[in-house]
């Protein structure tokens, strides 16, 4: 049988920083299509907003993702791989065992009560800002350092270890690091949460996440670490990349910029447009799944045993809402797909949605002229990882 | 007299979210003991129903279910 030809990924090369890799609007427009991925296997791109909820949600549709596609074009996966503790590449009762007793620990009400912490680390951030005087960079200020305080100490480890934390997030999520590197890193910060799950141990405590995983659940301790070091990866680089991406793009809109500062009360759904729209804006292929069985999406029969992948450009979908293209703050929340669907949704999402909204609010009141120092176009963006982000934001206030 | 609405939530799939609670907050919470979504108000009167249909759409997990 021949197949039709399969056209690669288009993974790279943004016409506009804040916007799709080169080609891809083109090529998915037409429904579902069949690409390669650079590590050269073959997977259908969903971008519809229906056919996206379907994929994320439909049991037949497995996150065992191991030999799937990935951004990767050498060296061995480092995400995506079956191992004790990574939930995400599981399915059913395996995946809700891990999952389950972490949900306790970022419950709505739990994030409420964090909030008058989360505000503080902001106005600390916000405080140094200032006393150092512009220019400063965005990212390093307050992008970076906030979630990855905050998820320190949501999990109940020291900050003092933060280079650490942060160095092995990067890795964690980069497109070509080695995965010795990798490995050696999860294995000093393993050192040391070892002897934090130690301590928790000792005292019984179940006020913070690592308390909670050693003296209230069942898992092992290479669960426990993994968990851990997931945790505190995915709290760190997500976060932090698009409270610069809302930024960057907020920079580019005074007009929305204007009905942000006019009524800062309604940052909570103005984080939710933010996301849908600049989530939607990069587009590109994202999470993957793949058939076990024979299922149809969009009008195509994916067969058992083939990839499927979708792309998050379905935020900008009219079947979402009116002028899906179009950011608008003034809207009212939509069921965006910013943090996925289905059973795996991101777990961290209330989490990121609290310390989205205090930064936001935070930043563009205290420092109302804050504006980029250098054209957005010539900022330095991270390609290299599936964490997209600018690298460094030049401020000036 | 109008026809009442039954919320109900099947907590066996439920993954935690809080999405019920961030779209209809007068009528979800979420558990203490395991996170897991709780229907406060399972006939909710009719002015509280545009939240729980949107907490129908946005549950990721599917399990929110709205009877009318
Ligand atoms: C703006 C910030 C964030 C975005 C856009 C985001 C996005 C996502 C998405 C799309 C998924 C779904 C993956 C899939 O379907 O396979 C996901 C899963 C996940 N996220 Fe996030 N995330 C963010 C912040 C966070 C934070 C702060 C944490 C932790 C503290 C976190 C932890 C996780 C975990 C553990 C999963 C896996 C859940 C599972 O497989 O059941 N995320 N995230
Ligand atoms: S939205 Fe659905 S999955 Fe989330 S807590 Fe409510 S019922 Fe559970």
């Amino acid at each position: 049988m021949t197949e039709a030809a399969v056209c690669p990924v288009p993974h790279e090369n943004r016409v506009h920083p804040l916007g799709a890799p080169a080609g891809f609007e083109e090529a998915v427009s037409n429904g579902p299509v069949k690409m390669i991925w650079p590590n050269g296997v073959q997977a259908w791109v969903i971008s519809s907003y229906a056919g996206v909820r379907q994929v994320l949600s439909d049991k037949r549709f497995s996150s065992m993702r191991e030999g799937g596609p990935e951004m990767r074009t050498e060296g061995e996966p480092i995400l995506g791989l079956k191992q004790p503790g990574n939930m995400n590449s599981m399915d059913g009762e395996e995946h809700l065992r891990l999952r389950r007793p972490l949900s306790r620990a970022f419950m709505v009400k739990k994030m409420n009560e964090m909030r008058p912490r989360i505000q503080q680390i902001v106005d600390d951030h916000l405080d140094a800002m200032e006393r150092q005087g512009a220019p400063a960079d965005l990212v390093s200020a307050l992008c970076l350092p906030v979630p990855s305080l905050v998820i320190a100490e949501l999990l109940g480890v020291s900050p003092e270890h933060q280079e650490l934390f942060q160095s092995t997030a990067r890795e964690m999520f980069g497109k070509n690091g080695s995965k010795e590197v990798y490995d050696a890193k999860a294995a000093e910060l393993g050192e040391v949460l070892a002897k934090v799950a130690d301590e928790k141990r000792a005292s019984g405590t179940t006020d913070d996440m690592i308390g909670l995983m050693v003296n209230e659940t069942d898992f092992d301790s290479e669960e426990l670490m993994r968990l851990a070091i997931g945790l505190l990866a995915a709290g760190h680089e997500t976060t932090s990349n698009f409270f610069g991406l809302f930024a960057l793009t907020l920079f580019e809109r005074p007009d929305q910029l204007e009905i942000l500062q006019r009524d800062p009360s309604r940052a909570d759904v103005m984080v939710e447009e933010l996301l849908r729209y600049t989530i939607g804006r990069l587009g590109g292929a994202g999470l993957s799944r793949r058939a076990v069985e024979d299922v149809e999406v969009d009008g195509v029969t994916i067969k058992a045993g083939e990839w499927v992948t979708v792309t998050l450009r379905a935020n900008l979908e009219e079947a979402l809402c009116p002028n899906a293209g179009e950011l608008d703050l003034e809207r009212k929340a939509v069921a965006h797909l910013g943090f996925g669907f289905g059973p795996h949704q991101c777990l961290g999402a209330n989490l990121a949605r609290t310390e989205l909204q205090i930064l936001l609010r935070s930043l563009f009141t205290r420092f109302p002229n804050v504006r980029p120092a250098i054209p957005v176009t010539e900022m330095e963006f991270r390609e290299d990882s599936i964490t997209y982000g600018a690298a460094a934001i030049p401020v000036v206030w | 007299m109008p026809k009442s609405a039954t919320v109900r939530i099947d907590q066996t799939r439920c993954i935690g979210s809080g999405q019920c609670v961030l779209a209809a907050p007068d009528v979800f919470d979420q558990s203490d003991d395991d996170g897991l979504g709780v229907v406060l108000v399972p006939e909710p009167p009719a002015d509280l129903l545009p939240g729980v249909r949107d907490a129908v759409d946005r549950c990721p997990a599917g399990v929110v279910s709205l009877e009318e």
